[in-house]
């Protein structure tokens, strides 16, 4: 996982409600088993025409905004499909950060494994950075370590779960994490299936 | 523990393994939660398995996993385990190995226990109450029907699932959904959630666990209880509850891998706590009679863009400013006229299946209205049952006659159309009566129009060749 400490660069406004993940990374970039070639099916059905060619009014593709490193975004972002390549694919295109007010559970627990910075603002602060980046985006700055977003002016404070604001300073390998606390883990387990024997797993049926 | 609970906290408190910290201000503490089980799909757990050979570890609990293959194959009735398309076949191919590597029993395309996850493992008897559940696929939530707290998860979970039998998880704020009143006749499991997403908004839960309670709930079968439990995701519950009652402990006993004899009634002692307490406390309430629900049916790309059958396509100049834009959108990708009565949207195509609403009782409703009857000419009619198994009881019934002479494709099984990861798509413009959960821009198509209803809806649909109110065609007996 890719560290998140302090990033600069074009954030890109994004204001429609409900974005979902099949608009994010629609079903043709889901028949691999790898990670590879998802930038290309970012907001694909989007981004581009039945030819392939970039359609000239979707945001992404304006010359101020085509090399953005943040969305701002209206509100529950990422609902929908589980589909972890919607992350995948925002990476792969170089979003290091999304700001909104909500996001979809999943999406978020998504992002956090993979080292997207989910930031949640109020609904007021979120006006405040829409305004600030205008209709075509400007560069802001995105400090997870002082958990602040310098936008012009403009200065909004944030905060994120503890763990997770460790996990994407240090980019850890969470299993390893989880890992070390193994025989806290067995030993609940044990317990646990010794008070409800029924739940022992029958794999022949 | 203290005071009265809710279902959701007596259940996370028992998986409950350790603490990881303190939430951001407002929010509850980080832990470590021991999951019960996990089923996988051939599409999100491909990378979890390579990523778990790049790091050199084993699966923490092979026999807690199983697998299935519904996402990308064919629903074609001559079907065998091989699809036309590379990529599809690449994951099918690699889902066998990883089940074979990992120790992991995984049923095939023929298995004759295929079928959509979340319609097989409840069909298993492998969903118990009190169960966590995570798996790769948001629709997890259908197991609340159950009293289980089960969840979607992304890939990299589901490595950290398979490695650990655990996952870091921030408990949720609770929420529940009264029905009040019994169910008016006609109105079905599918009209009560798609009612409680449109009240509620796309967002309307999300942060929360939702518990669904009242009259209506009670009344339902389990298998409407695991249509709502289904979509609850659909207004952004991350899981979805109801009390385990004896109903549920009759659907499970007797199946292939649920308790029996006296361990059963040993289960049965547990699971009757499986309740929230009387004076437990949620962070929100809301209440809906049911008497006032209405046949649905959705006309826009998110499933709280929905109406009674009886309603018209919105004005958006009439809808509040916030969501003025999306609802413009939606008419301009759904083709749609404000002012129109819903019920003279017609329809190309008909689409019966999905986790949500393709189990025998649905298809049971749907023959009901089909029987005798003939699809509209220039509608063409699928219907995919949830598993083999549904099939197979289907069958056995006469009920795959009564779709055929009716004029619906009768298909196997998998999650076909509802996303349409498969050979089974909408074409560019092509508008649909559906049975699934999802009505965004593109899911059954790229182009294609979903409009989402109950299976007798669906029926009464392909019958008229438009949205129709199927209280009003005279049913008869399946």
């Amino acid at each position: 996982m890719e560290k998140f400490v302090s990033v600069k660069g074009v954030a890109c406004p994004i204001p429609t409600a409900n974005v979902d993940t099949d608009v994010i990374m629609p079903k043709q970039f889901l028949k691999g088993i790898d990670r590879s070639g998802l930038a290309q099916g970012l907001f694909h059905n989007l981004r581009f025409d039945e030819r392939g060619n970039a359609r000239k009014d979707f945001i992404l593709n304006k010359p101020a905004t085509q090399d953005s490193r943040f969305l701002v975004v209206g509100p529950n972002f990422g609902c929908g499909s589980s589909r972890e390549h919607a992350v995948w694919g925002m990476l792969q295109y170089g979003i290091r950060a999304i700001i909104g007010t909500s996001f979809a559970g999943i999406f978020a627990d998504n992002a956090a494994n993979n080292g997207l910075l989910l930031v949640t603002l109020s609904a007021s602060e979120i006006a405040a950075l829409f305004d600030a980046v205008g209709p075509t985006g400007r560069e802001v700055l995105v400090d997870l370590e002082a958990q602040v977003i310098n936008a012009g002016d403009l200065s909004i404070a944030f905060s994120v779960d503890a763990d997770r604001r460790t996990a994407l300073l240090d980019g850890l390998d969470r299993i390893g994490g989880t890992l070390r606390h193994a025989d806290s883990i067995r030993s609940f387990e044990a317990e646990y299936l010794k008070a409800s024997p029924w739940l022992c797993d029958r794999i022949d049926a | 523990m203290a005071g009265p609970l809710t279902l959701y906290d007596k259940i996370i408190d028992r998986h409950r393994i350790m603490s990881l910290g303190a939430g951001v201000q407002g929010r509850e503490e980080r832990l470590l939660l021991y999951v019960d089980r996990t089923v996988l799909n051939e599409y999100t757990s491909p990378q979890a398995f390579s990523g778990l050979r790049e790091a050199g570890r084993k699966v923490w609990r092979p026999q807690a996993a199983l697998g299935v293959v519904d996402h990308v194959n064919s629903t074609a009735a001559n079907r065998t385990d091989a699809v036309e398309d590379k990529g599809a076949q690449g994951q099918i191919d690699y889902f066998a190995r990883n089940g074979r590597d990992f120790g992991i029993k995984m049923f095939d395309v023929l298995d004759p226990r295929q079928g959509i996850e979340h319609v097989v493992l409840p069909e298993l008897g492998w969903v118990l109450p009190g169960m966590v559940i995570a798996a790769g696929d948001s629709h997890t939530t259908t197991y609340g029907a159950f009293g289980v707290v089960g969840f979607g998860i992304g890939t990299s979970d589901i490595e950290h699932l398979l490695a650990t039998q655990t996952l870091p998880y921030t408990r949720l704020k609770r929420m529940r959904a009264r029905f009040e009143g019994p169910l008016p006749v006609g109105v079905t499991a599918k009209d009560l959630i798609m009612t409680l997403i449109r009240k509620i908004g796309a967002d309307g839960a999300a942060g929360h666990a939702l518990e669904f309670a009242g009259e209506a709930i009670d009344a339902l079968e389990v298998e409407g209880r695991m249509t709502i439990c289904n979509m609850a995701v659909e207004c952004g519950a991350r899981v979805a509850l109801m009390a385990a009652d004896e109903k549920v402990f009759a659907y499970i006993a007797g199946r292939p891998r649920s308790p029996s004899g006296a361990m059963l009634a040993e289960a049965q002692k547990t699971w009757a706590d499986m309740r929230t307490d009387k004076g437990a406390v949620f962070d929100r309430e809301i209440v809906i009679q049911a008497a006032q629900v209405a046949p649905m049916v959705s006309w826009g790309t998110s499933p709280d863009q929905a109406g009674t059958i009886d309603d018209v396509v919105p004005d958006p100049e009439a809808v509040a400013a916030d969501k003025r834009a999306g609802v413009v959108r939606a008419l301009e990708y759904m083709d749609l006229a404000p002012g129109t009565p819903l019920s003279d949207i017609r329809i190309d195509r008909a689409f019966i299946g999905s986790c949500t609403n393709a189990r025998l009782s649905d298809l049971r409703d749907a023959a009901r209205v089909l029987r005798g009857r003939r699809v509209a000419p220039g509608v063409r009619a699928m219907i995919s049952p949830g598993s083999s198994s549904v099939r197979r009881e289907a069958e056995a019934e006469g009920l795959d006659r009564v779709f055929v002479e009716a004029g619906f494709e009768w298909r196997q099984s998998g999650c076909s159309m509802c996303l349409a990861m498969n050979d089974d798509v909408l074409a560019p413009g092509e508008r649909c009566a559906s049975s699934t959960n999802r009505n965004f821009e593109g899911r059954q198509g790229t182009g294609g129009r979903t409009h989402l209803m109950s299976p007798a809806m669906v029926a009464a649909a392909a019958v008229t060749g438009r949205l129709t109110d199927v209280r009003a065609l005279k049913l008869l007996k399946a």
